[in-house]
């Protein structure tokens, strides 16, 4: 069962490739590239096509790798036991599984995604190193073992804020993706926009790639700025001819608030394109 | 199986390992990919790089291991139509004269032709692209192959140019000494806990002697979280003979701000004097005056000094010393009042250590900072934490 594009997805052959890989293998793919160009989109693509569960985990600041497996509640269980409720007497009912546990006892092999793991604090990767490793953990409350019946496909991202430690790395499979070129971003473009005139869209395109050219930027666009964007032009029916005309609005592009994240990078663009309208003149 | 190959990684300073090589042959054992060289490199670095910085490292040890593996003859696969339409762009009108006076494009080109045959032989026919250096016919009117860019014709360069020798990743490669993340590694030691926020953590102790002091009628008690209550002040020295270590800076700079939350930093020119600032586009107007941060920082802050302090020994020891504007107080007594209110402070320097006694200022400015000057390496940031516990 191999990998590939979809109806609104697109996939170059070495990502294809390196989750195929990871399937075939069992072996976590870790995956890195700029912001917005579809990471967290793979995992839900992927559970689409093999067409299983989708275990999302998002990784924030304050996550534990506890958190993954399994949390104790105690606080309802003194409260039970205060009330007099039957259910104290059994630890069980007090143990809340985590998203790795859902994944290792899911009915059909699931694809679990561990969302921005760079997120985390610096030492969660090598909590996760065994669990990860052996698809299997140990429940010191009730003394159970909590194993893998078949060993989910793993899906990490970062969007390396952080370093990942050696140890994690030498798990996982890797792949970055690379910022697609202008044909791979037009067949992108065209999954998600099928009705766009083929004119607006190489002068956008054209736009966008310069924009991103442009040495100094704090944000570089990416992808899905690039669909939002695209998605103001269309509802605002702004005709190709527009986007080529840098004079209007002291040369910024319109909507380029969909674009440009940052005021130093809107006040960088409007420099620049007010020094070439003097070179121009 | 691949030991060569592996081996070949390892000595272009790739930090692979057996796991790895193990995960590989597992996968072309269960024929994830079949012979095909392009899908095998893809599923090699899959395995085996973890890092995109490595791929440039690992683009150039790929080539040269299957160099000979695969042998194309680039020369003959250059079709003439795309070569010659770029190379008259370039060309000025003068060129253009010198040119026919050389016996035209055509000649020119079949020159080319040559010269990369030649070169192949040379470099024992490997897919190596053409070298730069001043090889080429087009040398003496300023274009170098690489200037005319022949590889980057899209798919018709793809069969003739291996995916691995484009070496598209060459921007990323850094070999520098002192990753993000073992500095935050060396910084995590800079921690003192303190429960400071919302009540959310069950407080176990509380809750038994709450309890049995209620004889048995529960009570919950809840305590505040444990967060790093470390807060910093952080002085960057910026611009001019700052400029070398500049990089050493952003890793520092970047590791620092991701792991405090109690944090200020300022920047600052040679020597600290009555003005700071926070943003160097702003520096002229949006000074802020040493004398309010003394003022609004607790003397709980700790205080790093980032700079390679070398200067003029009159920036810091005399009033009116400073490079950029007439200061009315020597260099020297801000950093004493700094110091005073802030007693834990280290400066951190750039500058290798065995550099340090050629500059006198340095000396001056270690003897201020009563000899907490450490050189901004691994040990020396660890030496400086140790001190500002």
């Amino acid at each position: 069962m191999a990998f590939v594009s979809t109806d609104n997805y697109i996939v170059s052959d070495e990502l294809a490739l390196a989750v195929n890989a990871a399937v075939t293998l069992e072996k976590p793919l870790l995956i890195k590239g700029e912001p917005g160009t579809g990471k967290t989109r793979l995992a839900e693509e992927l559970a689409q096509s093999l067409n299983t569960e989708l275990i999302q985990w998002h990784i924030k600041s304050t996550t534990k790798a506890q958190h993954g497996l399994y949390e104790y509640d105690a606080v309802s269980r003194l409260r039970d036991s205060q009330l007099g409720s039957d259910k104290v007497h059994d630890i069980n009912n007090y143990i809340r599984p985590g998203k790795l546990w859902q994944a290792f006892t899911a009915n059909k092999r699931p694809v679990l995604l561990i969302d921005e793991i760079d997120k985390a604090d610096i030492e969660f990767p090598n909590d996760l190193l065994h669990e990860l490793d052996r698809m299997a953990f140990y429940v010191h409350e009730t003394g159970e073992q909590v194993s893998a019946t078949e060993r989910p496909i793993v899906i990490i991202t970062s969007n390396n804020e952080k370093e990942l430690p050696d140890a994690f790395l030498r798990r996982c499979f890797f792949h970055y993706i690379r910022f697609p070129d202008a044909d791979t971003l037009r067949a992108i473009v065209d999954v998600h926009f099928p009705q766009i005139q083929p004119q607006l869209l190489s002068t956008a395109l054209e736009v966008f790639f310069e924009l991103r050219e442009l040495p100094g930027l704090k944000k570089k666009p990416s992808t899905s700025e690039l669909l939002d964007w695209l998605k103001l032009l269309l509802a605002e029916d702004i005709p190709a001819e527009v986007l080529t005309d840098k004079q209007q609005k002291g040369g910024l592009m319109p909507m380029f608030g969909a674009l440009l994240k940052n005021e130093q990078d809107v006040a960088l663009v409007e420099k620049l394109a007010f020094l070439a309208k003097r070179q121009g003149r | 199986m691949l030991i060569d190959f592996f081996f070949t990684l390892r000595k272009y300073g790739l930090k692979t390992s057996i796991t790895e090589l193990l995960d590989l042959l597992n996968a072309l054992k269960q024929q994830v990919i079949f012979a095909d060289t392009e899908a095998f490199y893809q599923l090699s670095r899959l395995c085996l790089v973890k890092d995109e910085t490595q791929y440039d490292k690992f683009d150039r040890a790929f080539a040269d291991y299957f160099e000979g593996v695969a042998e194309i003859d680039i020369a003959a696969s250059i079709p003439p139509e795309w070569l010659i339409p770029e190379v008259l762009r370039k060309l000025s009108d003068d060129d253009k004269a010198k040119l026919q006076a050389l016996g035209g494009l055509d000649k020119l080109l079949e020159t080319l032709r040559e010269r990369l045959k030649e070169q192949q032989k040379k470099h024992s026919g490997g897919n190596k692209w053409i070298g730069t250096g001043g090889t080429s016919p087009f040398g003496a009117y300023g274009y170098n192959p690489e200037g005319v860019r022949i590889g980057q014709q899209g798919s018709g360069a793809r069969r003739a140019v291996k995916v691995w020798d484009k070496r598209e990743f060459k921007d990323l490669d850094t070999d520098s000494e002192l990753n993000n993340r073992s500095i935050k590694l060396a910084l995590k030691q800079l921690r003192k806990f303190a429960r400071s926020g919302a009540e959310t953590e069950l407080d176990l102790h509380g809750t038994i002697q709450a309890t049995s002091e209620q004889a048995g009628w529960l009570d919950l008690r809840f305590m505040r979280e444990r967060h790093n209550a470390i807060k910093l002040l952080v002085f960057f020295d910026i611009g001019g003979s700052m400029d070398d270590h500049i990089e050493q800076c952003q890793k520092l700079f970047a590791a620092v701000k991701s792991e405090f939350k109690h944090l200020e930093f300022f920047y600052f020119h040679n020597c600290v004097y009555e003005g700071v600032w926070r943003d160097n586009k702003r520096r002229y107007t949006e000074q802020l005056k040493t004398d309010d941060i003394i003022h609004t920082y607790g003397s709980d802050y700790k205080l790093i000094f980032v700079g390679d302090a070398t200067m003029g020994p009159y920036e810091i020891e005399y009033p009116g010393g400073s490079v950029e504007h007439f200061n009315e107080l020597p260099g020297k007594v801000w950093l004493q009042r700094l110091l005073a209110q802030y007693p834990k402070a280290v400066w951190l320097n750039p500058q290798p250590k065995q550099w340090w006694q050629h500059y006198y200022s340095i000396g001056l400015i270690e003897q201020i900072m009563q000899k907490r000057m450490y050189p901004l390496t691994l040990d020396g940031l660890t030496a400086a934490i140790k001190t500002l516990l």
